[in-house]
């Protein structure tokens, strides 16, 4: 379904309450993908409790809240991640925890609490193969963990380098590459095996890098492309090359693109790239914006164009923002203001001869 | 806690008159909103004690009316305030005040930005960057004992 320049809206879907304080992140189950079969995200909150979220297709789209996993956090859960199997959900905390959850017949247990972090944890993330689990916090440190059998996880690396509170860590979507965004304005990718993993690549200023805290980076479907946001007030796409990342060494350099500057006003706390290429940004100017690449004309490579803009997509900042697995355009945004929202980004226009 | 004052002699200043709140002329907007200006989130904060000393922020000059700038239309509200010495290790403090006493007195479509007046203060980039990294002040205020020290702040400006 291709899309028209100036032919597409956002439309809202619904509005979910249910926190009773801001709502930090979310993130969909990725296991739930096949036809028929309910779509299911978790949302974290300064309420220090995680709501689980289902929708029955078919069933008029609407979605109800089916489990609130609360009484062991104890400060904010900043952040979740689904395992690739949608089995387990770990949630990173302020209490300096990252408890994992398994799904046991309709309840939600916690079945495992890493400890270690000095202070906040901002951010989680599991691998491809959902064999490793990596956090980040404000100690300045990424940690990187062992899952093993029956539940158990095993630090087997603590990561120096950052020199400031890291904001949010990812796993590469094919490759065990893990990548870290910071308020130290800086990206660091870090790969290795076992115990054994150092800093390969940082993305600072002298690499046409951010001028100030890096909030999230964001890939696509590829892997050869990342975009990553900044409260400098840009977008900033990488890219590398796909090729000698597949082969034996596993890593290949990541190098700027280009910067989407002018577009937002405000800190951009949430970036997501579709599977379609459309990547999506959560500000803090309450609204939702979506960049396509620029096909009219292309001078020294691709560059990014502001496809829709949608103001006052909340009533205050937007925290994360997230595009659904499946076929449909569904997105889930989150808010300062409690609530989460569901949108479809549909095409206006019919294609001609239709 | 530190035995010695960062500050032990501030220089007191006297406090501006405050002005009534004249009664809205048009009878047909009783019940408008009336737009936020300088002179209502000067009354919010002006009556903040200082951590260290038994004044106002507006006795020591930390914050003055005209160092605010409010767009009501675009729900915005820059506060500048100035710290009485150059290597204040309280700024952080101070500035925490004035955005939580704000986040507590504006309507929460407002938002806001704090900072110290440039070439006022030492880590003046480092101070406006902590102030306004939102994670970071969310976390502080989570944080019992800060808390408590910013709500003893914030005692003599309400009412």
């Amino acid at each position: 379904m291709e899309l028209y320049e100036g032919g597409c809206e956002l439309k809202l879907l619904e509005t979910l309450a249910g926190h009773s304080d801001r709502v930090w992140s979310l993130a969909w189950n990725p296991a739930t993908v096949a036809a028929g079969t309910p779509l299911v995200f978790a949302s974290c909150s300064g309420d220090k409790t995680v709501r689980i979220w289902e929708n029955t297709p078919s069933h008029s789209a609407s979605w109800t809240c089916k489990a609130v996993l609360e009484d062991t956090h104890t400060r904010t859960v900043r952040s979740c991640a689904w395992s690739p199997s949608g089995k387990l959900l770990a949630t990173a905390s302020f209490d300096a925890t990252t408890a994992i959850w398994e799904n046991v017949g309709g309840d939600y247990e916690c079945v495992s609490t890493l400890e270690g972090h000095e202070n906040e944890v901002k951010s989680v993330s599991w691998n491809a193969s959902g064999t490793l689990l990596a956090t980040c916090g404000r100690d300045k440190s990424v940690w990187i963990w062992e899952v093993q059998p029956g539940n158990e996880f095993e630090c087997v690396s603590v990561l120096q380098g950052h020199t400031q509170d890291v904001k949010m860590v990812q796993w590469h979507p094919s490759t065990d590459v893990l990548f870290s965004c910071s308020y130290d304005n800086t990206i660091k990718v870090w790969a290795g095996d076992d115990d054994d993993w150092q800093c390969v690549q940082t993305l600072g200023e002298p690499n046409s890098g951010h001028s100030s805290t890096v909030w999230a980076l964001s890939f696509n479907a590829g892997g050869d492309k990342m975009v990553t946001c900044s409260d400098d007030l840009t977008l900033k796409i990488w890219e590398t090359d796909n090729i000698q990342m597949h082969s034996g060494d596993g890593y290949a350099p990541w190098r700027h693109l280009c910067t989407l500057t002018g577009y937002h006003d405000r800190s951009i706390f949430s970036v997501h790239w579709s599977s379609e290429d459309i990547i999506a940004s959560g500000a803090a100017d309450d609204a939702i914006r979506f960049f396509v690449e620029n096909r009219d004309g292309l001078v020294d490579g691709p560059t990014y164009k502001l496809l829709l803009k949608k103001e006052k997509a909340h009533d205050m900042d937007i925290n994360s923002i997230q595009w659904s697995p499946g076929e449909k355009r569904l997105l889930a945004s989150a808010s300062d203001d409690g609530t989460i929202k569901i949108w479809e980004l549909a095409s206006l226009c019919m294609e001609n001869g239709h | 806690m530190v035995s010695e004052l960062i500050n032990a002699n501030p220089i007191v200043y006297e406090k501006k008159e405050r002005r009534a709140r004249s009664a809205p002329s048009d009878y047909s907007d009783e019940y408008a909103a009336e737009p936020i200006d300088q002179q209502e989130v000067f009354d919010h904060v002006r009556d903040i004690k200082d951590p260290e000393h038994p004044y106002s922020l507006e006795e020591l000059k930390v914050i003055t009316e005209d160092a605010i700038e409010v767009d009501d239309v675009q729900s915005y509200v820059r506060v500048t305030f100035t710290p009485t010495v150059e290597h204040c290790s309280m700024a952080t403090i101070i500035g925490l005040c004035l955005r939580v006493k704000l986040l507590r007195s504006l309507p929460s479509r407002y938002k806001v930005d704090i900072r110290v007046a440039p070439g006022s203060h030492a880590s003046e980039a480092s101070v406006n960057k902590q102030l306004n990294d939102k994670e970071r002040v969310a976390a502080a205020l989570e944080n019992p004992n800060l808390v408590d020290m910013v709500d003893e702040c914030l005692a003599p400006s309400y009412g």
